[in-house]
């Protein structure tokens, strides 16, 4: 499968990937409404270590074997058969946060406003590039 | 064309099922268990009887799944007995179903207490759907008022909680000298009591009911030190043991769960053990014995299901851990909480005004357990350095800071982590 590779040698720390993928997991995919007015507020699905001059963006692995898809207890999180990502069903998810106990990564964050779900990464679902990779001006990310 | 024979459906069962397929499209699958529903998700009858979800959302897989795994399903009927050298299993009815290879996924039952009057109407345990309908239908047509919990885990808390929503005026009764004092230290314990108090809940540790009384039903419960309850029901919670009736009589090697190897084989070839009803090593301490968690039960049963279908795949132990939210409050918990002895080190950071409460156990240079109430982001990171026993003395001061991350560990391994496909067990 397509997965996103993170070269830390080229991240420079500018957090535009968190900007951009949130507001691609909005419902108004416009900026400014994405950031002051929606709710439940959108939150982004990668995030941004720093410390010093080293930093880089870490989002979803879509692991191989997803150990929060064996630890979810609702049947929520699921490896999608076509493209290979481990995505999170908001309508079955019960906010159990088994899944934020196992991933290795600290890559699935709470969404608390609108109904507890966990949120991670999806690839941005059928988009093609992902949105943080797409807009990375330092290509820091990489989807291949 | 292999014969693959299931006995349980749950998580354990399902995770064999999608590791068969994954390399043996044709052998023949059954499931078979005595309870009459798809496989389901236990932990979310609190869920359901707290209102927070429909009974539809509690099945575990889709509709079809069966179907679309081509297997046939047994389902209400009990297998009473299991004939190892023949290779079938008998059921209830008398019917005779042979395998060739055998995965025993009967999980756990709840321990039901020596107590006066524990067969009166009214008094429950609660781990399966079928208790969610009985629990339902007996609060409704009696108004339940009053109830009391016995045992102050998860599954009586969660309940407690559930029946609170539910405006029952509820008592847990522990006979520890705290609640979830098996996974929790002192501190932790306390924030979920207050909180608990604080929705309505009576919480009496250090207790125990000795008796049930009732007529017809439950009416009251007698505790150890003579005080008296009014309650229209009782929940049994005292903790799960696992269900090895099927192999009593058989030569399966069994300790308190089924001693499997590490393909998850029992001591008899092509007979497999998963899940609840199985012992695993403890990756803390190395000691044998069942660790009855839902994420467990997955691993078991997939690994169990890659080796009957040939492909060879270890299962190499797990740590107790756990992460439930109570009152609104998220936590999570794992390893050896609150081990006594030098030998081990305490990392804490505690803010009761927000309650929020991190400690992290250290013996040596590795963790060995972590408590996380409130703020439990990233709690994963934690628990792999556990399991992967990582030197931690290198960035042991920034271990619970606020931006603590991969970016703390050392190069190495953070890029080990960072740079790789994903994880790959």
């Amino acid at each position: 499968m397509k997965r996103i590779y993170i070269k830390e040698d080229m991240c420079i720390g500018c957090r535009l990937c968190e900007v951009y993928c949130l507001v691609q997991h909005s419902k108004s995919k416009k900026i400014i409404k994405a950031y002051k007015g929606e709710y439940p507020k959108p939150i982004p699905r990668i995030l941004v270590e720093e410390k010093g001059y080293l930093s880089f963006a870490l989002q979803c692995r879509h692991c191989e074997d997803p150990p929060c898809v064996e630890a979810c207890i609702t049947g929520a999180m699921y490896r999608d058969p076509d493209t290979g990502a481990v995505l999170c069903n908001d309508i079955k998810c019960v906010g159990c946060w088994m899944c934020i106990m196992v991933c290795p990564f600290g890559v699935i964050m709470r969404r608390k406003e609108g109904g507890e779900v966990a949120s991670k990464c999806d690839l941005c679902y059928g988009e093609g590039t992902p949105v943080c990779v797409a807009n990375c001006p330092n290509e820091a990310l990489e989807f291949r | 064309m292999v014969k693959y024979v299931i006995v349980g459906n749950s998580v354990a069962a399902i995770a064999a099922v999608e590791a068969i397929r994954k390399h043996d499209g044709d052998g023949e699958i059954t499931v078979i268990s005595d309870e009459p529903y798809s496989a389901y998700s236990r932990p979310l009858i609190t869920y359901a009887l707290a209102g927070k979800i429909s009974e539809d959302s509690i099945f575990y897989r889709d509709k079809n799944f069966y179907y679309k795994n081509k297997v046939e399903t047994i389902l209400g009927i009990k297998v009473t007995s299991l004939n190892t050298k023949e290779k079938y299993v008998t059921l209830k009815d008398g019917d005779e179903i042979h395998f060739d290879k055998l995965l025993i996924s009967t999980g756990g039952t709840p321990i039901s207490p020596n107590i006066r009057g524990r067969d009166l109407h009214g008094v429950f345990t609660f781990t399966k759907l079928d208790d969610l309908k009985r629990v339902r239908e007996y609060i409704h047509q009696y108004r339940v008022g009053e109830a009391v919990v016995v045992g102050g885990g998860l599954i009586g808390l969660k309940t407690a909680e559930a029946l609170t929503m539910l405006k029952i005026k509820v008592s847990i009764v522990e006979l520890a000298d705290r609640i979830l004092s098996v996974t929790f230290d002192k501190k932790a314990s306390s924030i979920i009591e207050r909180s608990l108090r604080k929705i309505g809940c009576e919480v009496i540790t250090g207790n125990t009911v000795s008796e049930i009384k009732g007529r017809d039903r439950v009416s009251a419960v007698i505790l150890k030190d003579g005080k008296k309850i009014n309650c229209g029901m009782v929940i049994l919670a005292i903790g799960v043991t696992p269900n090895i009736d099927l192999i009593k009589n058989t030569d399966i090697k069994v300790n308190r769960g089924i001693l499997v190897d590490n393909h998850m084989q029992t001591n008899i070839p092509d007979i497999y053990a998963a899940g609840d009803v199985s012992e695993c090593v403890d990756l803390i301490g190395g000691a044998t014995r069942p660790i009855a968690i839902w994420p467990n039960a997955y691993r078991q049963g997939n690994v169990a299901g890659y080796n009957m279908a040939g492909i060879p795949k270890e299962y190499t132990g797990s740590i107790v851990m756990n992460s439930i939210e109570l009152c609104n409050i998220p936590t999570i918990s794992m390893g050896l909480t609150d081990p006594e002895g030098d030998e081990y080190e305490i990392i804490e950071h505690y803010n009761d005004e927000k309650q929020v409460y991190k400690r992290i156990v250290l013996k040596g240079k590795i963790i060995v357990g972590a408590i996380f109430i409130s703020n439990i982001d990233r709690g994963g990171i934690y628990r792999n350095l556990i399991i992967e026993k990582i030197d931690v003395s290198s960035f042991k001061e920034h271990i619970l800071k606020e931006d603590f991350g991969l970016i703390s560990l050392p190069k190495e391994y953070r890029k080990h982590l960072v740079s790789g496909p994903g994880l790959e067990v």
